[in-house]
């Protein structure tokens, strides 16, 4: 069944996986937090963070990458800093990780914030007047009020990481087995003669992985929208 | 012994609101924009006020001048809302046990709930949504309930259907009522003290049948809405006719249907407006409720007078124009008779034993 992808494919498929999983549960405390504060919080320096989430949206990925190089080289303010606990981003699939979380992390905050704005403040007063902390209130009327965003923002922030490309490739480079993610292995392909039958092979991947993302996370926010409403 | 005393300016509105009530059912009664909703989300800590004190039963929950400031969900105050509020993804019995299982299955009892545990809230009728709301906040223990205009969402059929379980809350919970509204039929029927709200502020205090029935308060109160409150006995059925004579303190009255057991006690609401006043006894009227009483005063305003009325010890109220007083020379002292239509009580306002 592994014949009709090269070995070089396969472990394309298979770190692109590893690497967009890695990002989105790493990032996703951090997103949810975001979309939190975001959609419910009244302090200064909220446009700010509204802007510095959404900055990778606008900012050239090649940009993007190129600062997380100059930041987390070996030399460089951050890379240095984590050098001394063996944390390394630099040319490994940790990078690659690093870059598309943060490239999908607009994405995977857009639709949670959104949903977390819907939970209508009435609910959450309710349950403080019934004995509940802001921590239970969050955990047990908030989060699982807008379930179906933080789902699909975790689906359409796993789909955008398979597919990111200019920051990872001047972060990290396009290092076979180590860095080298879907995207990154068909331009090699097709940089190589005779590469074109492996890179459209890994299209087809794609195409399919992400229409199977989409599928799932309609179903999936679909079945949770009922489970809640009804 | 409950104790408010709130200030905190809303916009352009200002919230200047003070009062001290004995435990019991407290109808806050005001037209909207009184500021009645503002002040018990004061005291359920979901308005912090700039200064003021909030006290219930010896519990300080709001000092402002001690710093004293208890967060929303230690506060131990139930609160019923106008739109019940109730958790669209859980089912009943886990909206019920939210706030804790305190006395749940006398509280499911009470309420009539056994029936609707395993269904979700959207499958709820708007008066078991009410019914399922107040259940919640009771078998979170609370100190006191606060309750706003929880059946002003709801038509007729509903407030009928809803009314008796707030009456057997009343009477059977012993818990302190903070119960906002501004239906007086509701109050009537309710409520041991009344606090008349207006612009934001507390214009009248005291107990219900005394501010319903004294013809100063009229005017806060509005005039469609004025009527007293009086305690009466069943004191006979007409099984043929269909009628239930009740005795009152100053004579009897008859009113069409089967209001209760024969012996047993009602609070009933006499709206000012249906009750006539003549200085001799009528003859010939088909309306078959006519009482003796005296004036106990009379306080002209724009749209008429209001008319206080002592019936044996029981107060009513009449609304008259101010030409018809100046022609009955009504003041105080004047013997009169006083007519009460008997459709004049609508059952809505036919209450339990008080």
């Amino acid at each position: 069944m592994t014949d009709w992808l090269g070995p070089e494919e396969w472990q394309a498929v298979r770190l692109s996986l590893k690497v967009s999983a890695s990002a989105v549960a790493a990032s996703l405390p951090l997103g949810l937090i975001c979309a939190l504060a975001l959609a419910k919080g009244r302090f200064p320096g909220r446009q700010l963070l509204n802007g510095l989430v959404h900055l990778p949206l606008i900012l050239p990925p090649v940009v993007t990458g190129y600062l997380l190089l100059i930041a987390f080289s070996r030399q460089g303010p951050l890379g240095s800093l984590l050098e001394p606990f063996g944390i390394s981003f630099a040319f490994s699939w940790t990078g690659a990780a690093l870059a598309a979380a943060i490239m999908a992390f607009p994405l995977m905050v857009r639709p949670m914030r959104l949903a977390f704005e819907a939970v209508d403040p009435g609910l959450e007063a309710a349950a403080a007047t019934l004995g509940a902390s802001r921590l239970r209130v969050f955990a047990t009327v908030t989060l699982p009020l807008a379930l179906p965003g933080v789902v699909a923002g975790a689906i359409l922030a796993f789909a955008k990481a398979m597919g990111e490309f200019g920051a990872t490739i001047t972060f990290v480079s396009n290092i076979p087995g180590e860095t080298r993610t879907i995207p990154t292995a068909i331009y090699a392909f097709l940089q190589m003669p005779g590469g074109e039958g492996a890179a459209l092979r890994l299209v087809a991947v794609s195409v399919a992985l992400a229409m199977g993302a989409l599928l799932a996370s309609e179903w999936l926010s679909r079945r949770i929208a009922r489970r809640v409403a009804a | 012994m409950i104790a408010i005393h709130v200030k905190k300016r809303l916009g352009a509105f200002d919230l200047d609101a003070g009062f001290e009530a004995p435990p019991g059912v407290i109808a806050l009664f005001g037209k909207s924009g009184s500021g009645k909703t503002s002040l018990i989300n004061a005291v359920a800590g979901l308005l912090r006020p700039e200064a003021g004190r909030i006290e219930v039963d010896g519990a300080v929950l709001f000092d402002g001048a001690a710093r004293i400031d208890i967060p929303v969900h230690r506060r131990r105050v139930g609160y019923v809302f106008q739109d019940a509020r109730l958790f669209p993804h859980m089912s009943v019995a886990k909206n019920l046990a939210y706030g804790g299982r305190h006395d749940r299955d006398r509280v499911i009892d009470l309420l009539g709930l056994d029936t609707l545990l395993d269904r979700r809230p959207a499958a709820l009728s708007g008066g078991e949504r009410q019914r399922v709301a107040i259940g919640r906040a009771l078998m979170s223990d609370p100190r006191l309930l606060l309750m706003d205009e929880p059946l002003s969402a709801l038509d007729a059929e509903r407030k009928a259907e809803i009314l008796p379980w707030l009456e057997r809350l009343r009477d059977e919970a012993g818990l302190p009522i903070l119960y906002v509204s501004h239906a007086a039929s509701e109050v009537a029927r309710l409520a041991t003290t009344v606090v008349v709200m207006e612009a934001g502020g507390v214009r009248r205090v005291g107990a219900v049948a005394e501010v319903l029935s004294d013809p100063a308060a009229v005017g806060m109160i509005g005039a469609q809405e004025a009527g007293a409150v009086v305690r009466a006995r069943i004191a006979g059925l007409d099984r043929i006719d269909g009628l239930t004579e009740l005795a009152l303190s100053g004579g009897r009255i008859v009113l069409p249907g089967r209001l209760g057991q024969l012996g047993t006690h009602l609070r009933l609401r006499i709206s000012a407006q249906d009750v006539i006043l003549a200085r001799e006894k009528p003859q010939g009227l088909s309306a078959l409720n006519i009482l003796p009483a005296e004036v106990t005063a009379v306080d002209e305003g724009p749209e008429g007078a209001a008319v206080g009325l002592l019936c044996g010890t029981d107060r009513l109220l009449a609304r008259v124009t101010r030409r018809s007083a100046r022609a009955l020379r009504l003041e105080p002292g004047q013997r009169v008779w006083a007519i009460v239509k008997a459709s004049a009580v609508a059952p809505d306002d036919v209450g339990g034993a008080v």
